[in-house]
Formats: structure tokens, sequence, C-alpha cells
């Protein structure tokens, strides 16, 4: 393995528990386990699976206009990020969450992301922001040199992120931390934990009832080790957090969605905000809106092989005469599925929800239709 | 019995009737569990070093050589209905496909259990 990879805090963790150690965005990370991606897949959507995601961008933008602590200061900090994203943040309720993205001057998607606004009182006027490992350094510089005069970003580089995913993610995490319990999906919540304070987030990429906890680094491994001895809980690598986000319908960020897609094009309309689209004050409206009225050029949908053979990255969509429709963006085995599963763009005429399709896979056409996603169905807790 | 091996990790076992196919444990062990395994059809011929066989698991797709040239003449279809066999039994039920091998001499060029296993630690 390249010496100069990172690692995250709970590297000597993953080893000891016999990770395979993959590079990922520039760090060493665990793949899997000894369990294999299969069993920890189907452990994830049955018990609780614990994911190290410390490779991730943790980052405080605080406004530099207001007092930290007032709904004045939350409405500042809010219209200052509104600027590079098409989300309704300044709507945000103490300790609620969105998932959003940033736009280039194009429209096109820079990376996703979630935007949190702190629950504190005395936190108003910052936002907690959660992106991709492998963006991350190009958003920060990004976020910070767009708003350089009216907002402070702190990188939280001593912070870990660890993610427990699962129905039974709730019961495990409530014997550590009480009160997690009581959190709806897209909530966070501060909590002390052994004298250090975590932020809590109920929310995660796997379809899954569950929870995103960051740490201070130091205690990141006491923490997941602690939660493993649980009897529901079990590691989970990155092999199956790619399974479980392509069955639950979710993007991968240089797969699925890129700086040429625009939000419409990837499926993620909802995430334009009501008040900003009629406002059209964000990166690339005038495309963003005329797609949404038009319709885009070409469309993220989910893809289902008629047979067994899994349809992977790169293979090409075409229609029923063969001509070429599109191309799949992530694709593999849904071991809940127990079938094959992928999403992919087509062209918006080819794009409706059971629309016959073929996918050259090694040369030959296999039949498929577009189907609608996730094709396993979230199981979010909304209280 | 001799089985000897591939650099590509496949194994090829003869005896009276022709040559068995299949992949090594090691092979197995790296990919991981098996859910998709496509196989020629009976008296497709290929030559040493094609494409012969798919096998794929959750995250990645691997193809299979054809250790010597050939034709096939029978495929074991119990590990298209249960890919799973290949992570069970990768040396033994779970093989791939019999050849009737066309130039039986390519053989010598393969390695043995001994020098595949020094093989392996190289890797």
């Amino acid at each position: 393995m390249t010496a100069d990879l990172k690692r995250t805090p709970l590297y000597d963790l993953h080893l000891s528990l016999g990770a395979k150690m993959v590079e990922f965005a520039g760090y060493e990370m665990p793949v899997q386990y000894p369990d294999g991606v299969l069993k920890e897949h189907i452990w994830t959507r049955t018990k609780a699976g614990l994911f190290d995601v410390s490779h991730m961008g943790q980052a405080f933008l605080k406004t530099k206009r207001a007092e930290l602590g007032s709904d004045a200061a939350h409405a500042d900090i809010a219209d200052a990020i509104e600027t590079l994203l098409p989300g309704e943040i300044r709507k945000l309720k103490k300790g609620g969450m969105r998932y959003s993205v940033l736009l280039n001057k194009d429209g096109g998607v820079m990376d996703d992301l979630m935007v949190t606004r702190p629950a504190r009182d005395d936190m108003q006027g910052v936002l907690f922001l959660v992106v991709n490992a492998a963006c991350k350094d190009a958003d920060f510089k990004h976020i910070a040199s767009k708003l350089k005069d009216r907002a402070e970003l702190d990188i939280a580089g001593d912070r870990a992120l660890i993610a427990l995913q699962g129905p039974l993610a709730v019961n495990a995490l409530q014997t550590v931390v009480p009160g997690v319990e009581t959190q709806t999906f897209m909530t966070m919540k501060p909590y002390h934990w052994n004298g250090v304070y975590l932020i809590v987030s109920r929310c995660g990429y796997t379809g899954e009832d569950g929870f995103e906890i960051s740490i201070p680094n130091d205690s990141a491994e006491e923490f997941a080790s602690l939660l493993l001895t649980h009897s529901d809980v079990a590691p989970i690598g990155l092999g199956a957090r790619d399974s479980l986000r392509l069955e639950a319908g979710l993007c991968l960020y240089g797969h699925d969605m890129d700086e040429t897609t625009s939000p419409v094009e990837g499926n993620i309309a909802f995430a334009l905000g009501k008040r900003r689209k009629e406002e059209a004050n964000f990166p690339g409206a005038e495309r963003i809106l005329s797609e949404l009225a038009n319709g885009p050029a070409r469309l993220r949908v989910g893809v289902k092989p008629e047979g067994r053979a899994p349809a992977r990255e790169g293979v090409e969509i075409v229609d029923m005469n063969g001509a070429k429709i599109g191309i799949v963006t992530s694709g593999g085995f849904g071991p809940t599925a127990n079938a094959p599963v992928a999403m992919g763009y087509v062209d918006f005429a080819h794009s409706k929800t059971g629309t016959l399709v073929q996918l050259m896979v090694r040369g030959k056409a296999l039949p498929a239709t577009i189907v609608d996603m996730p094709v396993v169905p979230h199981n979010y807790y909304r209280g | 019995m001799t089985t000897k091996f591939t650099k590509d990790h496949e194994w090829i076992r003869f005896d009276d009737a022709g040559a068995t196919i299949g992949i090594s444990a090691h092979a197995a062990e790296q990919l991981g569990d098996v859910v998709f395994v496509e196989l020629p059809e009976v008296g497709k011929t290929f030559t040493k070093g094609a494409d012969m066989a798919v096998v794929e698991s959750v995250k990645a797709a691997s193809d299979v050589y054809a250790p010597i040239s050939g034709e096939v003449v029978e495929v074991n279809q119990s590990i298209v209905d249960d890919p799973s066999k290949v992570n069970a039994e990768p040396m033994s039920g779970a093989w791939f496909v019999k050849l009737k091998p066309s130039n039986p001499a390519e053989a010598d060029e393969l390695m043995d259990e001994a020098a595949y296993k020094a093989f392996l630690e190289t890797l």
C-alpha cells in the first residue's frame, strides 16, 4: 500500500478486526471484513452495521456578520450558503438537516452534501457541513473563497465520523448515548459522552434507519469498540456500503453525478427548495429551471436487468433497436434484492418507468427494464 | 490425477476423459461471495488464454481464461444455479467446464501445486 495514503483514527481497529484494506479517496479504508460483502450487507439490513466514514469532510461554517446565537445569525449564514446551493436552508429548524448539492455556475453538481442547522441556541449562525471524501479539499476551498467576506470555514479535521446503520442501530446506540431514540430522520442533536462532544445525526447512506456520529479523533476508537461489543453490531466495509446505497437508489458522487450533471438530470430535484426555485437565485438556476419546466436531456433512472448477470458502471444502455440511449453509472448485485441492481442515465424519452431497454454486457444485448428507485424500500424513522 | 495451475488462478485436472477446469481457492477467496457465473456452450472451442467464462462477486467481475486449447464437452450448470458453490468448494464440486484438449502438450507449461503455492507467495 502506498506510503502517502491517509489513515482514519479507526485504522488500527480495522486491522485488528481483520479488514481487507484498499485505497479510497486517498485513504486506506476497509473494503470488507472476514464475513465478506454479502453477509455484511444482509447484516446491515437486518441488524446494525458500523461504518468508518471518517474520510468524509466535516466543517463548521460560521457567519462573520452577526453575533452567534440568534435567529438573525442563522438567517445570515443560511443566506450565505444558499448562494452556493439550491436547498432551503433558511427555514431549517434548529437541529434540522438537509441533503443538498454544491452547484457550479452552469448548474452542474460539484458535490452532494449534508447541511445541518445546530440545535444549540448558542450555535445559531453556524452550519455543520458533511461532504464527500474525494471532493472535500475542492469543496472547502470553493466554499471558503466564495464566502470569504461573510463567513469563516472551520474544517473539523480533528473529528472522526462513524455511521451506525440498520433497523437495530437505534437500540444499540441508545445503550451508549441515551436520548438518540427520540430523534427523527434528518435531525441532529449534540450529546456528551465520556467527556467529549458528539454530534449525532439520524441519517445515512444505506436506506435504513441509522445514525452518523461525529466524535473527536482521540475518542473514536473507544466509542466504536464499545458499540462493537453490542451483539447486534458488526463492522461493515465500503463494499457493502456501496451495495446498500445502490439498492437504496442513492447517488455516488463522481459516478452517478458529476460536474456536467444537473440536479434535475440526477433525479434529485427534491433537493431544490420551493422558495429557492421561485427566487431563482442559485448557480445555474436558468438551466435547472428550464429542465424542470421542459424536461432534462437525460435522467438518472433505475435499471433492472431481467437475468442474473450484473450490469456494471460503463455498460451501454440501448433501445430495442440497438441504438445507444444511455449508460450505467453504478451497478452490481443487490444481496437484499437477490438480483442485479443498476442505475444510470438515459435519454429523457426513454426514462419512463416500465420502458424496455437492453444492456450491452460483454457484447451481448441483455433485456432490462427502467424501474423506480429505490429497489429496496427506505426504512427511515420519521416519528 | 495431476492438477496444474495458471498465473490467472485457474486450475486444470487431467484424467482419461479429458481436462476439468475451475478457479483456485485463492481466486475464489479474493473474489469474495460469487453471485453470478456465465459458462460457455458445449461444443465451443477455445485457444489457450481466451476468455472462456465469467465469474462475478457482489463487487467485481472477472474473466476465466482457457488454461489450454480445446473443445468444451461439458459445463457445470450447478454453479450457474448456485454461484455460492464456487466459494464453498472451488477445487472440487465447483468445477466450471470439461475440455477435450487439442494440444495436451500446452499443459506442460503450467505450474504444479507446489509451484503455484510458491507463486502465490510472490503476490
